[in-house]
Formats: structure tokens, sequence, C-alpha cells
């Protein structure tokens, strides 16, 4: 395991969205501190610091993580996803996000990256998932505005567009 | 032309359809940009606050010295400086106390704001905070609203003559009149309790002291009112044009609560001073459930006459409204504001009403989604409630008997509120039908014969929206009133322009905290003008140094659809009508007969005749000498609107303190499992009439929204505070919020419309009424469902337990009871037994010795002997993820030699602090000693906030291995007796 000196700052190179990002991080710095201060990215939102509210979900290789609960230093070399490598090609809505618009699923939207890196990821896993089985994933994402109902009505119609999409390209 | 021309273009206005947001894309792809995310000027410096462990305490010094040689650090400021470099933030009561937004001698809550540090980054910053050394002296806290008010009461402000920031009497009608005819009383105390709307986002400014101007600019995520930026101004000394507030384009939610941060941002504009540079200051959750803000909890007593009909015909109430450690203005604002509506949607005629504005060791209060509604229709609606199992009624019926008629409207209330339109009835009708109540009623047949509680709960609220500015002059005496001089009215500023390419933009004081205000508005101008509402721009970041704004301006109150939607149409049409001019000199034909549609201008009588809107409108920028005579140049309507229905206070302190005035009718079904005591919500219906609809899904989203939180208020969301004012809810873990899983059904009705005749568009607020109707709805079907009077919310399983096996015997005695005085609040105790195969006397001495027992206290590696039984040491100690370094002191008393002693103690370090007894004695046995120990320990502080449902079991686990270290100690000492051993496991076969 590699050792980071203390209160130093150490060259960190990741992946994030698909592109090769390079940024320097003291070893108690924060993942969501980084991809926010030192990246630039401010996408991903920061609501509580101890990994309940959700709002800081990114998917590290993949699986769907608290940002506020990792270090920076861990990411080295590994592929980070947020909000912002949600978009189609040509930069404008993708499809979860397109449904997130169309159901009005969001309101201040500062829960909402966490909604739709949390749904990118368990759609991923299971492209056909029930109302309840939705309401449970999110149980680890926190929304004070909307009361839910859209949200899980926008991630049904995302799973059903996904689903439409990968028939069709099976044909 | 289209000959359908215009049948099309009526059917195209954009208001009352579910307009998709204009805000959503940005949010969408990762482009939002909250207070967070604005870059800062380089050499901007990072605050943290350093805050009370204590509820009350007087700070008998403080050491900021190595704090402020931390490496990094720029400045540490406490409460002495912000006596130096402002005055005492205002209130609306006339109170001696004194509020610094620092604490100034002495704390007052857990998490009060003590000193800032200022350094490179966050991360110095809270290090080099923990290097600042207070020393308190802890006081009696006051933590019941009723035991604070009493004349016996220490004082939380010792400048104040008791705690009652004040008291108010008002009578409505003649209710000792009505008192003396009436039939029957019902008389009943209702306790509601402390809890908030926590946003995702926190609090956040960046504040910056102007030495050129002796000014301040200041970004922040304040929502307003704006009324706060002279509280500001005034509290810095300054001129009201030097303070310079400006707000992100986005903010993550408010719920009324970021109100509560304007004390911050004096705090922090001082910091800047002193800094010598800007600083920046990001609320941790922590911070934000401990010390942001939280709704009054109020304790009521209601007496209300009632004939044996089940008509009220006069009220009682008597509040005691906890406003926390200190009146942070506008507070006690929510209770004011909903003083009209006391009566609720009913057609009670006399009321008496006392308030007690009662300060305690809590938080501050401030203001939270409904401001004042959730406590006061807890009361009414409990009394429906109450009464139908009085008289043996139905609840409905009873709600209905007591309902104003729709006959009435404009309905003046007893308490001054002036009801603008509404159908109570119908609404209830619709409700029921659309609702589908036979359905609710089967399922509490059928799950009552499955034995299964299930209750039915009503609700009815008026939702008032848009306030008075006028209504907080009720709190003074009718003579403070006229010397101060009239207040009344709400401004509201929209700006509508027309650039030289015939774009249109507009520009609001609205604030928005994620509710589609842009969207909104784009509509209402776009309908106006002909055009399309994504053709809108809109932007909504107030600067107050360059956009019009007035006291009224920001987000609160349900302020938009009255007043800024008001203030959009009446801009519009100016615009309107500006164009409508110049395009009918143009067409030459009259202004009254130009229609706008699909970006073009033309004669209703001949469509063909028009002009394109982008040239009439470039024609204003590009050649004035075209206008018609006298038409000034441009295009930029600026409307500021205030209705007169807000008028300013009688003698009487009777005023109409909102505008419009909404309805909501719930009902529900809450099922309570006979096993678990699981309460489950079955199905939840929402009837509301909010006048004219503008955007319906927006719509909804309010209605879903607030009725999450009014349902986290039932069943989940609590400020816990121990008799001693320590603070038990300062994570998520701690304090509840619903989340996806645990939301019921909700069934939204929209009744038939009753538009406001006071607003332009008829339109009224809709963001708060299930803040309002939910909590007591829910309350009333438990009510029905467990058969008992008291429900005090939030409603857990353990609190149905408690209600159903209240008659069970309680749990057998304890074998051991310790000779202890009990530690006041809600202390941790325990006690237990262990077996050591040594003498008493030998025990006794190992205890005795400081070098022995420092190896068996957790985290200790030095025990020094300070004087005869007083010891001091540092343990290093860690309660699920919290770990720390804490002082610690501990003295042995009431020695009986080599059988029992009573060891005293406290721990203080920067995560909090804790003081406990315990009780040891020694039973001598033929195998060696029993040692039976018990213990009390209080805890405050952060470990307490965020550790709090950890910490019986870490005090137990602490406890249990100081002993077990004891017992092994001599185990080791003695080495295995393997003839013991041997014996043991003999015994154990047999």
């Amino acid at each position: 395991m590699k050792l980071f000196k203390q209160s130093a700052k150490h060259s960190i190179k990741f992946f994030l969205n698909g592109n090769q990002v390079e940024g320097f991080a003291e070893p108690n710095l924060l993942l969501s501190d980084f991809l926010r201060k030192e990246i630039g990215a401010t996408g991903t939102h920061v609501g509580c610091e101890h990994g309940i509210c959700g709002a800081c979900t990114v998917k590290l290789d993949g699986e769907a993580i608290r940002a506020c609960l990792c270090l920076a230093i861990q990411v080295e070399g590994r592929d980070v996803v947020t909000i912002e490598g949600l978009a189609d090609t040509e930069g404008s809505l993708g499809i979860i996000q397109k449904a997130f618009h169309e159901n009005f699923a969001l309101q201040c939207g500062f829960c909402t990256p966490g909604f739709l890196t949390t749904l990118d990821h368990y759609l991923k896993i299971n492209p056909t998932p029930t109302e309840k089985e939705l309401r449970e994933v999110y149980s680890g994402n926190m929304c004070r505005c909307t009361g839910y109902d859209e949200i899980i009505r926008a991630s049904l119609e995302a799973a059903n567009e996904l689903l439409k999409i990968k028939t069709l390209n099976l044909k | 032309m289209n000959t359908n021309y215009q049948a099309k273009k009526h059917t195209e206005k954009s208001i009352g359809t579910s307009v998709l947001r204009q805000e959503n894309h940005a949010l969408l792809l990762g482009r939002g940009t909250f207070v967070d995310d604005i870059p800062v000027k380089q050499g901007t410096a990072h605050a943290a606050i350093l805050r009370s462990p204590h509820a009350h305490a007087i700070i008998k010094s403080i050491e900021t010295h190595e704090s402020k040689n931390q490496d990094g650090v720029f400045a540490v400021i406490t409460g002495r400086d912000m006596v130096v470099h402002t005055d005492s933030m205002k209130t609306p009561v006339d109170t001696p106390m004194k509020h610094y937004g620092l604490a100034v001698d002495r704390v007052r809550f857990v998490g009060e704001p003590v000193a800032v540090v200022c350094a490179k980054n966050r991360y110095l910053a809270e290090n080099a905070a923990e290097k600042i050394q207070i020393e308190y002296e802890v006081l009696k806290a006051l933590v019941d609203p009723i035991e604070s008010a009493s004349d016996e009461a220490p004082l939380i402000h010792p400048e104040m003559s008791s705690n009652l920031y004040s008291t108010h009497h008002f009578k409505h009608g003649d209710p000792d009149t009505a008192f003396d005819k009436t039939d029957d009383v019902i008389d009943f105390i209702i306790e509601y309790p402390r809890n908030s709307i926590p946003p995702i986002e926190c609090f956040g400014c960046v504040a910056e002291y102007l030495p050129e101007t002796g000014g301040y600019d200041v970004i922040s995520n304040f929502p307003g009112p704006f009324g706060m930026q002279p509280v500001m101004a005034w509290a810095l000394r300054v001129a009201g044009n030097k303070l310079r507030l400006r707000t992100p384009p986005n903010c993550g939610g408010n719920f009324g609560t970021k109100l509560c941060m304007f004390p911050h941002i004096v705090v922090m504009c001082v910091a800047s001073k002193l800094a010598g540079r800007p600083v920046k200051w990001l609320e941790d959750r922590l911070e934000n459930l401990a010390a942001a803000n939280s709704a009054q909890n109020r304790i009521t007593r209601v007496i209300a006459a009632h004939k044996n009909s089940g008509e009220v015909t006069a009220l009682k109430m008597e509040h005691w409204d906890d406003n926390g450690a200190y009146l942070r203005a506008p507070m006690p604002g929510p209770i004011f504001r909903m003083h009209g509506t006391t009566t609720n949607g009913y057609k009670v005629q006399h009321l008496d009403v006392k308030m007690n504005i009662v300060a305690t060791n809590k938080c501050p209060s401030g203001a939270v989604r409904g401001f004042g509604g959730p406590q006061l229709y807890f009361a009414t609606e409990r009394l429906m409630q109450k009464l139908s199992v009085k008289l043996e009624l139905d609840p409905l019926e009873v709600i209905k008997k007591n309902l104003i008629s729709a006959d009435s409207f404009p309905y003046r209330t007893p308490a001054g509120a002036l009801y603008d339109s509404g159908n109570f009835q119908r609404c209830l009708e619709e409700g029921v039908e659309k609702g589908n109540l036979l359905d609710l009623k089967r399922n509490q047949e059928s799950a009552r014969k499955a034995g299964k509680y299930y209750g039915i709960g009503y609700s009815t609220a008026v939702e008032p929206s848009q306030s008075n500015m006028g209504y907080i002059t009720i709190l003074k005496s009718e003579s403070e009133r006229k010397k101060a001089g009239p207040k009344d009215g709400a401004v509201s500023y929209v700006t509508v322009s027309v650039d030289s390419s015939g774009s249109v933009s507009v520009v609001s004081e609205s604030v928005p905290q994620g509710q589609g205000h842009a969207t909104v508005l784009a509509q209402i101008v776009s309908d106006q003008l002909g055009l399309k509402p994504e053709e809108i721009a809109v932007n909504l970041e107030l600067d107050t140094a360059k956009d019009a704004w007035s006291i009224a301006s920001g987000n609160y109150s349900s302020r938009f659809a009255p007043a800024i939607g008001s203030a959009a149409y009446a801009a519009a049409v100016r615009v309107r009508e500006k164009l409508a001019s110049i395009a009918s000199s143009k067409l030459n034909v009259p202004i009254s007969s130009i229609e706008f549609a699909e970006g073009k201008i033309y004669s209703k009588e001949n469509p063909d005749n028009f002009t394109k809107f982008y040239r009439t409108a470039a024609l204003a920028h590009w050649s004035p000498g075209s206008l018609p005579d006298g038409m000034e140049p441009g295009i930029r309507e600026r409307v500021a609107w205030s209705a007169p229905e807000l008028d300013s206070s009688n003698s009487l302190g009777e005023i109409n303190s909102e505008l419009a005035y909404g309805f909501a009718f719930d009902f529900c079904g809450v099922e309570i499992d006979p096993i678990t005591y699981e309460i489950r919500v079955d199905r939840y219906i929402s009837a509301h009439d909010c006048g004219t609809i503008l955007n319906p899904a927006i719509v909804d989203g309010q209605v879903s929204g607030s009725f999450a939180a009014g349902l986290g208020a039932a069943l989940y969301e609590e400020f816990v505070y121990d008799k001693d004012g320590a603070f038990f809810s300062g994570s998520f873990a701690d304090y509840l919020v619903a989340t996806a899983p645990e939301m019921p059904k909700l069934d939204i009705i929209h009744c038939t419309p009753s538009p406001s005749p006071y607003t332009l568009l008829g339109a009224k607020g809709i963001g708060e009424g299930n803040t309002y109707s939910t909590p007591v709805c829910i309350a009333n079907a438990l009510a029905d469902a467990l058969a008992v009077e008291d429900i005090v919310l939030p409603m857990s399983p353990s609190k149905v337990a408690d209600i159903l096996l209240e008659d069970e015997p309680p749990p057998p005695k304890q074998e051991m009871q310790s000779n202890l005085e009990p530690i006041s609040g809600q202390s941790l105790t325990g006690q237990g037994s262990t077996s050591i195969e040594a003498s008493p006397k030998k025990i006794w001495e190992f205890v005795l010795d400081p070098k022995k027992l420092a190896n068996l206290i957790p985290g200790c590696n030095e025990l020094k002997l300070v004087s005869e039984n007083n010891y001091s040491a540092v343990v290093n100690l860690g309660v699920g993820p919290i770990r720390g370094i804490f002082d610690a002191k501990v003295s042995l008393t009431d020695l009986i030699e080599h059988s029992e002693m009573t060891l005293k103690g406290g721990l203080t370090g920067t995560l909090g602090s804790g003081s406990g007894v315990g009780f040891i004695k020694l039973e001598n046995t033929p195998s060696g000693t029993i040692l039976h120990y018990s213990y009390e320990v209080t805890v405050s502080g952060k470990v307490a906030s965020i550790g709090g449902r950890m910490l019986r079991s870490a005090a137990k686990i602490l406890i249990g291995q100081f002993f077990n270290n004891l017992g092994s100690n001599f185990r080791e000492k003695n080495g295995i007796n393997f003839w013991k051993w041997l014996k043991k496991i003999v015994s154990l076969k047999k």
C-alpha cells in the first residue's frame, strides 16, 4: 500500500467521467471536497458529510459510493462518474436526466446529483425495477422538496426508456 | 391567414398548464450555481465556528493565543470583538436581551457560536478552533417553557426581569359573555414538538469588508425577508447602502429556515474586517441541526365554549411559545402571523388569546415552512376531534357544523384576518367524494376486525399567503404602535424589459429556493406578450445594490403566487400596453383592437394587418423619434405592487395579516401493527383550493413536498433535548427524515377553485398547506386508532407502546439500589457486578494507587494525583465514529475502607463534556470479592449530539472495560490456577 505523507499535497491522477484528470490533495481531503474544490466539478453536492443524505453519491469503478466518506487519495488510477458524466454525447440531457425533467422530479436540485448517480448505478444491476424496489434503493437519498413521488415516477420512466433503447439495439 | 387564429391563440395560454421547468437543465447537468459553487477571490479565508458544549454556562475565560498561532490562521474572533464592532441585533419585541451572534460572557444553548477561526482552509480552521481554551462554569439549564416562564426560574438573560421575552393578551368579540352563556366547555392542553425542515444545503456565505467605503459585500443563500437587511446594517453600524447582499442563482432548499442565517452574516462581516480579507463560511450538518433554526415548540391550553350540538361559540387559548435562547428578528413573528387565523375556517366569533413568548436554553427559534401554523392548527383540529369524541358525533360533522358558510366571503375573522374567497363546504364534499372516504372506512372496518388498531383522522386548514408587513406591529401596545408610525402593505417588484432585438427578460426579488419561480414568471409574461414561455429569460439573483427590492422581498409566507405573480402580471401588462400603443400607430388601428400572438402584434379585426413583435420592440430602442408623442424610449417596466387590503392594525390589534387565504381539507387512515406497533399511513388524501392554479405540476410538487414535511413532523422529526439542555439530534442518524420507502400514498385533489379577488391572477399560496394540516390529521387518526386523548408528536412505535402498555406493572426492582443522589436530566444509568479473585483489601489498595488505577481506565495513560483522593488525567475516548481527547477529573469520596466508595468525575474536551457518579461496593466471598457497581452519567456537546443514540451502550462498554481490566489484572497477577480451572470445568459439565 502506498504511504502518503501527512499535511503534504499528493498528485492524484484518475478518470473523471471518462477523461483523465489530475489534482493535488492532502491525505485527509475528502473526495467530495477534492472534486468540488480542486477539480472544479461542483455538480456533486455535499449535504451531511456523514453518509446519510446521499447528495454526494458518485460512481467509483461502477459502484455507487458516498464521496463524503471517501478520501481523494483513494481514487488514484480509478474511474469516477459524477452527474456531469450522465449527459448524452452531445452534452444535452441523458435519458435519466430527461425523465427527471419531464416528471418534475426535482425542485431545488441540490439532492438530484445523488438520485441520478444512484439510479444510473441501480438500473445497470436491475433494468426492470418495481416501484417498491426503487423506493428501497432510494432509502439512502434524502429529498426535502418533492416528497419523492415524482422521483419514483421519473425513475420508472427512465428504466422503461432505457429498456426500449436496449431492445431496439438488440434488434 | 389562419381563420382559426383567435380561437387557437386563446387555447395557447400557458398559465394553468404544466409547462416544464426552465430551471432544470442546469441542475440536471450538474451546472447549477449554489453558494458553495461560486469561486472566491484569492486569499479568501475559510471560517470554522467553535460552539458551546453546554446549554447554559458562564464563560469564565477564553484563551485564543494558541489557536491564533497555528499555521495558516488569519484571525480568531470572539463575542468581545462583536461587542466592539457591532450593536446588538434588533428584534420586534422591546427587550433588554442582547444578541451579537457570538456568545458574550455566557452561553445559552448547546451549539451557540462562541468563537470564529479564519484560516487558509476549512480543515486548518477547524483544527485551530480546537486549540481555543474556554473555561465554563455550568449553570442550571431551562428546557421546559412553563418552568422557564415561572417567577422562580433562574434568568437566562440576567438583563431581563423574567424569562419571558414578552406577553400579550388579545380579546376579540365578547368571549366573557360567550363563556358565561355556554352549554358546556371543553378544556385541554396540547404540546407541539420542536422540529424544523432542514434543507439538504446548509447555510453559506462569503462576506467581504470593503475598507474603501467601510461597507460590506456579502453573497449568501439568505432568502429574505429582506426586512432583515436593515437589521444587519444597524448591527454593523453602516448605512443600508453600504451592506450589499447578493444571492446565488440556485439555493438548495430553504423551507423558511435560512432566514435565520442573518446573524451569521453579521458575524462573518466582522470576521472579514478583522481578518483583512473575504471570509467564507459554510455551515456543516451538525451546526445546522444543533444551532441553525427550529420551529417554536409550543404548549397551548385550549378552552372552548360549545353547544351540545357541537358548535364552538368561543375560544380561549393560552400559548407558551418556546423561542429558545435568543430572539432573532422577526421572531416571535410566527405566532403573530397566524393570530388572524386563530379560528381557522370556523365561524367562532369570540376569542381570548394569551401569548407567553418564552426563553429557554435551546436553539433560538426561527421560521419553518408554515410559520406558526402547525402549532396553531394542532390546537384547533385536535379540538374538533376531541369535541366529536366528547359529544359522540362524527368528527366530519363537527367540522362541517363549524365551518364558515360559502356566502360569507369576504369574511372578517374576529382577530382581523380578511378571508378573500372560498367555499369550504364544497371543498369538503369534493374531498370526501374524490378521495373516497367510504373506501377508507371499509379499510378501517376490516383492519379492526383483524385485530389491528386503525384510525381515521380529519383536519382543515386555512392557508394564509403573502404576509402584511404590518402584522408584526400587533405585538406592540397601541401607544407604541402610534409612536413607531404606520406599518402595512407588502411591496413586490417585477421588472419586464424587451431589448433591442425584441427578446424579453424578467427580473424579480422572489429569491426562489427551488420552487420553479422562473418558469411561472415566464408563463405569466409570455401569455401577455403572445410569446412562448421558453422565449422569456428570467434572472432571479438578487443584488440589493442594483435591483428593486423592499423589506418584503424574498421567499417566505407563500408569497410568490399572490405577490410576485401579481407584480409580474402588472409589469407584463404595462409592456403590452406600450407595445400596443407603438403598434397601433404603426398599424393605424385603435389600441383596443390590438392583439398579441405567436410573436406578432396584429389587429383583431384583420389579423393580416400585423407587425412582428421584435420589430415593434426594436423601434423603442433604435428610433425613439418614431414613438408616439410623449412616450419614454426603451421598454423596461418595473412594477411595485402592494395590495390595499393589507392595511394597518386597528386599536385592538386586529389586522389582516395576509392577503390571500387558500384552504386545505385532509383525511387519512392510519394503521398500527398490534405486535410491533409500527405505524403505517394507509392512505392520505389532501384536497386544496389555492385559487387560480398557475402551473398544476408545480402546485402538486408544493403539496407533496409540504406533505412529506408534515409526515416527518408527525412521525419522525424532532430536536431532542434532555432536562439539562444537552442536544441529542445532531446527525441525520438521530434527526430522522422520511425517505422514499417511508412515504405513504398521497392523493392530491384540486377542489373547484375560488380565485382570490385581491390578487391579479386570482392565485393564492400553496407551499405551506400540508405542514399545517398533515401533522394534526395524522394525530387525529392516531387518537382514533388508539382511543386516547393525548397525542404528542412525533409518534413512534415506542410511544405507542407507552400508551398501550400503560397499565402494565413496572419492571421488577433492581437488586441493588444505589444510594446516590440522582443527577438531573436524561442521564445514562447502569449497574452490574463482577467477581474478582482477590480480597476486598487487595482491590481497595489497587484502586487507590493512581499508577495502577490509570491502567484500568480506558484511553488513560497517566493519572495525576492533585490532592488526596483527587486525580486528573488526559483520556482518549471514542463513541461510535467520534473519538477525542478529554481532560478528566476524578475524586473519590465517602470512603468506607475495604468496602464502599463513591467516584465523582467530569470530562471536558472539544467534543463535549460529561459528568458522572459511580458507586462501588465490595462484597467479601469465599472465592474472593464480588464487586457491585452502579453509575449515572450525563453528557453534553458534540458527543451527545451525534453520538447520543450510542452513548448508553458506549458507557456500558467503557465501564465494563474498567471492571474487566480490574478483574483480569488480578487473574494475570495470580496466574491461572489449574485446580480452580479444572473444578470449574467439572462443575459446568454437571
